[in-house]
Protein backbone atom coordinates (compact mmCIF):
# COMPACT_ATOMS: atom_id res chain seq x y z
CA UNK A 1 0.00 0.00 0.00
CA UNK A 2 1.50 3.21 -0.67
CA UNK A 3 -0.65 6.53 -1.31
CA UNK A 4 0.29 9.17 -3.78
CA UNK A 5 2.05 12.25 -2.78
CA UNK A 6 -0.54 14.94 -3.35
CA UNK A 7 -1.11 16.90 -6.35
CA UNK A 8 0.68 20.22 -6.39
CA UNK A 9 0.74 21.01 -10.26
CA UNK A 10 -1.25 24.12 -9.56
CA UNK A 11 1.49 25.92 -7.64
CA UNK A 12 3.94 27.86 -9.98
CA UNK A 13 7.77 29.15 -9.16
CA UNK A 14 6.16 32.24 -8.35
CA UNK A 15 4.33 30.38 -5.28
CA UNK A 16 7.28 29.62 -4.40
CA UNK A 17 8.71 32.63 -3.93
CA UNK A 18 6.52 33.15 -0.73
CA UNK A 19 5.68 29.84 0.12
CA UNK A 20 7.63 26.99 1.41
CA UNK A 21 7.87 24.10 -1.70
CA UNK A 22 7.84 20.79 -0.56
CA UNK A 23 11.15 19.28 -0.24
CA UNK A 24 12.86 16.24 1.51
CA UNK A 25 11.75 17.45 5.01
CA UNK A 26 7.99 17.48 3.40
CA UNK A 27 8.54 13.80 2.16
CA UNK A 28 9.69 12.58 5.33
CA UNK A 29 6.65 13.44 7.04
CA UNK A 30 4.44 12.00 4.71
CA UNK A 31 6.63 8.91 4.80
CA UNK A 32 6.01 8.77 8.54
CA UNK A 33 2.79 9.46 8.11
CA UNK A 34 2.02 6.60 5.95
CA UNK A 35 3.96 4.37 8.10
CA UNK A 36 1.54 5.29 10.87
CA UNK A 37 -1.22 5.13 8.78
CA UNK A 38 -2.51 1.65 10.10
CA UNK A 39 -2.65 2.98 14.18
CA UNK A 40 -3.65 6.55 12.67
CA UNK A 41 -7.06 5.03 10.97
CA UNK A 42 -7.48 3.08 14.23
CA UNK A 43 -7.44 5.96 16.30
CA UNK A 44 -10.32 7.79 14.39
CA UNK A 45 -9.16 10.98 14.96
CA UNK A 46 -11.83 13.51 14.99
CA UNK A 47 -9.90 16.93 15.05
CA UNK A 48 -6.34 17.34 13.71
CA UNK A 49 -4.69 20.37 12.84
CA UNK A 50 -0.90 20.87 11.62
CA UNK A 51 0.84 24.16 12.71
CA UNK A 52 2.68 26.31 9.71
CA UNK A 53 0.62 24.21 6.80
CA UNK A 54 2.70 25.89 3.55
CA UNK A 55 1.98 24.58 0.43
CA UNK A 56 -0.40 22.22 2.01
CA UNK A 57 0.92 19.03 0.82
CA UNK A 58 1.04 17.70 4.54
CA UNK A 59 -2.75 18.40 5.75
CA UNK A 60 -3.31 16.92 2.41
CA UNK A 61 -1.87 13.52 2.55
CA UNK A 62 -3.46 13.22 6.29
CA UNK A 63 -7.26 13.90 4.96
CA UNK A 64 -6.45 11.33 1.73
CA UNK A 65 -4.97 8.89 4.80
CA UNK A 66 -7.76 9.39 6.83
CA UNK A 67 -10.21 8.74 4.05
CA UNK A 68 -13.02 11.41 3.09
CA UNK A 69 -15.00 13.05 5.90
CA UNK A 70 -13.72 11.33 8.52
CA UNK A 71 -11.64 14.09 10.52
CA UNK A 72 -11.42 17.78 10.97
CA UNK A 73 -8.18 19.24 9.87
CA UNK A 74 -7.34 22.77 10.78
CA UNK A 75 -4.10 23.79 9.17
CA UNK A 76 -2.83 27.55 10.29
CA UNK A 77 -0.42 29.64 8.67
CA UNK A 78 1.10 32.76 9.45
CA UNK A 79 1.65 33.71 5.42
CA UNK A 80 -1.22 34.57 4.03
CA UNK A 81 -0.23 33.10 0.73
CA UNK A 82 0.80 29.52 2.41
CA UNK A 83 -3.06 29.86 3.62
CA UNK A 84 -3.86 30.05 0.09
CA UNK A 85 -1.74 27.73 -1.48
CA UNK A 86 -3.05 25.17 1.46
CA UNK A 87 -5.79 25.37 0.19
CA UNK A 88 -5.37 25.62 -3.33
CA UNK A 89 -3.83 21.97 -2.55
CA UNK A 90 -6.58 20.61 -0.85
CA UNK A 91 -8.98 21.55 -3.31
CA UNK A 92 -7.02 20.00 -6.09
CA UNK A 93 -6.98 16.66 -4.33
CA UNK A 94 -10.31 16.45 -3.21
CA UNK A 95 -9.97 16.91 0.05
CA UNK A 96 -11.40 19.82 2.30
CA UNK A 97 -9.08 21.34 5.20
CA UNK A 98 -9.99 24.16 7.54
CA UNK A 99 -7.33 27.16 7.06
CA UNK A 100 -6.91 29.77 10.04
CA UNK A 101 -4.46 32.46 9.36
CA UNK A 102 -2.84 32.91 12.72
CA UNK A 103 0.56 32.45 14.76
CA UNK A 104 1.08 28.79 15.47
CA UNK A 105 -2.09 27.90 16.90
CA UNK A 106 -3.09 30.93 19.18
CA UNK A 107 -7.13 31.19 18.73
CA UNK A 108 -7.51 27.71 18.77
CA UNK A 109 -5.83 27.10 22.07
CA UNK A 110 -8.77 27.64 24.79
CA UNK A 111 -10.86 25.61 22.92
CA UNK A 112 -9.14 22.55 21.77
CA UNK A 113 -8.38 22.06 25.17
CA UNK A 114 -6.59 18.60 25.05
CA UNK A 115 -8.86 18.28 21.97
CA UNK A 116 -6.03 17.61 19.76
CA UNK A 117 -5.90 13.89 18.17
CA UNK A 118 -3.06 14.53 15.40
CA UNK A 119 -1.22 17.31 15.60
CA UNK A 120 1.71 17.62 13.19
CA UNK A 121 3.98 20.67 12.83
CA UNK A 122 7.07 20.96 10.34
CA UNK A 123 8.55 23.88 12.16
CA UNK A 124 11.46 26.60 11.20
CA UNK A 125 14.39 24.45 12.50
CA UNK A 126 17.74 26.07 10.99
CA UNK A 127 19.75 27.24 13.48
CA UNK A 128 19.72 31.62 12.94
CA UNK A 129 20.54 33.76 15.15
CA UNK A 130 17.38 35.34 17.11
CA UNK A 131 17.39 38.50 15.32
CA UNK A 132 16.76 36.61 12.22
CA UNK A 133 14.44 34.01 13.74
CA UNK A 134 11.94 36.76 14.95
CA UNK A 135 12.65 39.21 11.87
CA UNK A 136 10.99 36.43 9.86
CA UNK A 137 8.15 35.42 12.02
CA UNK A 138 7.19 39.18 12.13
CA UNK A 139 7.35 39.60 8.63
CA UNK A 140 5.18 36.14 7.78
CA UNK A 141 7.49 35.62 4.71
CA UNK A 142 9.45 32.65 3.24
CA UNK A 143 12.19 32.83 5.56
CA UNK A 144 9.91 32.00 8.46
CA UNK A 145 9.65 28.51 7.12
CA UNK A 146 12.96 27.96 8.05
CA UNK A 147 14.69 30.61 9.69
CA UNK A 148 14.96 28.52 13.64
CA UNK A 149 16.62 30.80 16.09
CA UNK A 150 18.99 29.23 18.38
CA UNK A 151 19.76 25.31 17.92
CA UNK A 152 16.71 25.70 15.27
CA UNK A 153 14.04 25.09 18.47
CA UNK A 154 12.70 28.66 18.73
CA UNK A 155 9.19 27.54 17.24
CA UNK A 156 9.29 24.02 18.44
CA UNK A 157 10.09 24.64 22.00
CA UNK A 158 7.14 27.05 22.08
CA UNK A 159 4.63 24.09 20.84
CA UNK A 160 6.19 21.67 23.05
CA UNK A 161 5.31 23.14 25.78
CA UNK A 162 2.04 23.74 25.05
CA UNK A 163 1.74 20.06 23.91
CA UNK A 164 0.11 19.03 27.68
CA UNK A 165 -2.88 21.21 26.65
CA UNK A 166 -3.39 20.49 23.12
CA UNK A 167 -3.32 16.72 22.87
CA UNK A 168 -6.08 14.43 23.66
CA UNK A 169 -5.24 11.50 26.11
CA UNK A 170 -4.66 9.24 22.86
CA UNK A 171 -3.06 12.26 20.67
CA UNK A 172 0.14 12.23 18.40
CA UNK A 173 2.57 14.98 17.59
CA UNK A 174 4.54 14.36 14.25
CA UNK A 175 7.20 17.07 14.45
CA UNK A 176 10.33 17.07 11.81
CA UNK A 177 13.44 17.80 13.38
CA UNK A 178 17.19 18.04 12.00
CA UNK A 179 20.64 16.89 13.84
CA UNK A 180 21.17 20.16 15.11
CA UNK A 181 17.69 20.36 16.89
CA UNK A 182 19.17 17.46 19.26
CA UNK A 183 16.62 14.81 18.77
CA UNK A 184 16.99 12.74 21.59
CA UNK A 185 16.95 15.81 24.06
CA UNK A 186 13.69 16.57 22.31
CA UNK A 187 12.61 12.76 22.92
CA UNK A 188 13.75 13.00 26.74
CA UNK A 189 11.70 16.41 27.44
CA UNK A 190 8.55 15.01 25.92
CA UNK A 191 9.29 11.93 28.18
CA UNK A 192 9.78 14.00 30.82
CA UNK A 193 6.59 15.79 30.31
CA UNK A 194 4.71 12.24 30.19
CA UNK A 195 4.78 11.69 26.26
CA UNK A 196 5.71 8.45 24.99
CA UNK A 197 8.02 9.30 21.77
CA UNK A 198 10.17 8.10 19.40
CA UNK A 199 12.97 9.06 16.90
CA UNK A 200 12.01 7.61 13.00
CA UNK B 1 -13.81 28.53 4.02
CA UNK B 2 -15.11 29.04 7.41
CA UNK B 3 -17.01 26.98 8.11
CA UNK B 4 -19.34 26.69 11.67
CA UNK B 5 -17.20 23.40 13.28
CA UNK B 6 -14.10 25.50 12.53
CA UNK B 7 -15.72 28.70 14.21
CA UNK B 8 -16.62 26.88 17.02
CA UNK B 9 -13.06 26.37 17.86
CA UNK B 10 -11.90 29.71 17.34
CA UNK B 11 -11.56 32.62 20.21
CA UNK B 12 -10.52 36.28 20.44
CA UNK B 13 -6.60 35.87 21.63
CA UNK B 14 -6.00 40.10 21.58
CA UNK B 15 -3.83 40.75 25.04
CA UNK B 16 -6.38 40.61 28.11
CA UNK B 17 -9.02 39.87 26.64
CA UNK B 18 -10.33 37.03 28.79
CA UNK B 19 -14.18 37.25 28.74
CA UNK B 20 -17.11 37.15 26.09
CA UNK B 21 -13.90 36.46 23.71
CA UNK B 22 -15.38 33.30 22.00
CA UNK B 23 -18.18 33.09 20.12
CA UNK B 24 -16.88 35.48 17.62
CA UNK B 25 -19.90 37.52 16.08
CA UNK B 26 -20.34 37.00 12.46
CA UNK B 27 -21.36 40.10 10.14
CA UNK B 28 -21.31 41.10 6.78
CA UNK B 29 -21.62 37.82 5.68
CA UNK B 30 -21.23 36.04 2.28
CA UNK B 31 -22.93 32.60 3.38
CA UNK B 32 -22.24 29.70 1.11
CA UNK B 33 -23.82 26.31 1.03
CA UNK B 34 -21.95 23.29 -0.27
CA UNK B 35 -23.20 20.09 -0.27
CA UNK B 36 -20.91 17.51 1.75
CA UNK B 37 -20.99 13.90 1.86
CA UNK B 38 -22.39 12.92 5.12
CA UNK B 39 -20.96 11.18 7.62
CA UNK B 40 -23.06 10.48 11.02
CA UNK B 41 -20.33 8.79 12.53
CA UNK B 42 -17.65 11.50 11.85
CA UNK B 43 -20.71 13.99 13.70
CA UNK B 44 -21.23 11.68 16.58
CA UNK B 45 -17.27 11.47 17.51
CA UNK B 46 -17.08 15.58 17.08
CA UNK B 47 -19.88 16.44 19.41
CA UNK B 48 -17.73 15.99 22.73
CA UNK B 49 -15.81 18.84 21.03
CA UNK B 50 -18.01 20.88 20.45
CA UNK B 51 -19.46 24.04 22.53
CA UNK B 52 -23.18 23.58 21.33
CA UNK B 53 -24.62 26.99 22.68
CA UNK B 54 -21.90 28.79 20.67
CA UNK B 55 -23.00 26.47 18.08
CA UNK B 56 -26.74 27.34 17.99
CA UNK B 57 -26.33 30.69 18.82
CA UNK B 58 -23.94 31.14 15.51
CA UNK B 59 -26.28 28.93 13.23
CA UNK B 60 -29.32 31.07 14.49
CA UNK B 61 -26.92 34.61 14.04
CA UNK B 62 -26.83 32.81 10.41
CA UNK B 63 -30.17 32.06 9.74
CA UNK B 64 -30.71 28.22 10.24
CA UNK B 65 -33.14 27.50 12.97
CA UNK B 66 -32.54 23.87 12.52
CA UNK B 67 -30.62 23.18 15.98
CA UNK B 68 -32.57 22.62 19.48
CA UNK B 69 -31.31 25.12 21.55
CA UNK B 70 -30.52 22.38 24.57
CA UNK B 71 -28.01 19.61 23.20
CA UNK B 72 -29.84 16.39 23.08
CA UNK B 73 -29.37 13.57 24.97
CA UNK B 74 -29.20 11.02 22.58
CA UNK B 75 -29.40 12.51 19.10
CA UNK B 76 -32.00 11.15 16.02
CA UNK B 77 -30.29 10.61 12.78
CA UNK B 78 -32.70 13.54 12.15
CA UNK B 79 -30.98 16.09 14.74
CA UNK B 80 -27.27 14.56 13.15
CA UNK B 81 -28.53 15.35 9.74
CA UNK B 82 -28.83 19.15 10.53
CA UNK B 83 -26.17 19.02 12.41
CA UNK B 84 -23.99 18.11 9.81
CA UNK B 85 -25.76 20.86 7.28
CA UNK B 86 -24.58 23.08 10.06
CA UNK B 87 -21.09 21.71 10.93
CA UNK B 88 -20.29 21.30 7.51
CA UNK B 89 -21.92 22.46 4.48
CA UNK B 90 -22.16 26.38 6.08
CA UNK B 91 -19.40 28.07 4.59
CA UNK B 92 -18.74 31.68 5.05
CA UNK B 93 -16.63 33.04 2.16
CA UNK B 94 -16.85 36.69 3.05
CA UNK B 95 -16.88 38.86 6.39
CA UNK B 96 -16.14 39.65 9.57
CA UNK B 97 -15.84 38.16 12.97
CA UNK B 98 -16.11 40.37 15.75
CA UNK B 99 -15.01 39.41 19.52
CA UNK B 100 -17.94 40.95 21.98
CA UNK B 101 -15.56 41.12 24.86
CA UNK B 102 -13.27 43.68 23.16
CA UNK B 103 -14.69 44.34 20.10
CA UNK B 104 -11.50 43.31 17.93
CA UNK B 105 -12.57 42.27 14.19
CA UNK B 106 -11.35 39.71 12.32
CA UNK B 107 -11.61 39.90 8.18
CA UNK B 108 -12.52 36.97 6.33
CA UNK B 109 -11.50 36.48 2.94
CA UNK B 110 -11.85 33.54 0.57
CA UNK B 111 -12.86 31.75 3.53
CA UNK B 112 -9.24 31.99 5.35
CA UNK B 113 -10.00 33.91 8.69
CA UNK B 114 -7.40 36.12 9.07
CA UNK B 115 -6.63 35.87 12.94
CA UNK B 116 -3.09 37.40 12.91
CA UNK B 117 -2.50 40.02 15.39
CA UNK B 118 -0.06 42.62 15.30
CA UNK B 119 2.07 42.61 18.01
CA UNK B 120 1.45 45.21 20.20
CA UNK B 121 -1.99 43.08 19.96
CA UNK B 122 -0.47 39.64 21.16
CA UNK B 123 -1.37 38.13 24.68
CA UNK B 124 -0.33 34.84 25.15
Amino acid sequence: MSLPTPYIGHLTEEDYEHVYEPAEDSFILLDALEADAIPLRAARPSLCVEIGSGSGVVSTFLMQLLGPNQSLIIATDINPLACQATQKTSHANNVTVDLVQCNLLKPLLPRVDRGVDVLVFNPPYVPTDLAEFEQTQASASLGGAWAGGSEGMGTTTTVIELLSDLLSPQGRFYLVAVEQNRPQDIVARLQRQGLRSEVK
Amino acid sequence: MVRLITHNMLTCHVRNCTKDNFPLVFSDVELVVREAPENLDFIRRFLPKLDWAALVDTARSLGDESLPGTQPEEFTDEQLRALHHVLMEMHVEEGKMTCRGCGHIYHISNGIPNMLLAEHEVGR
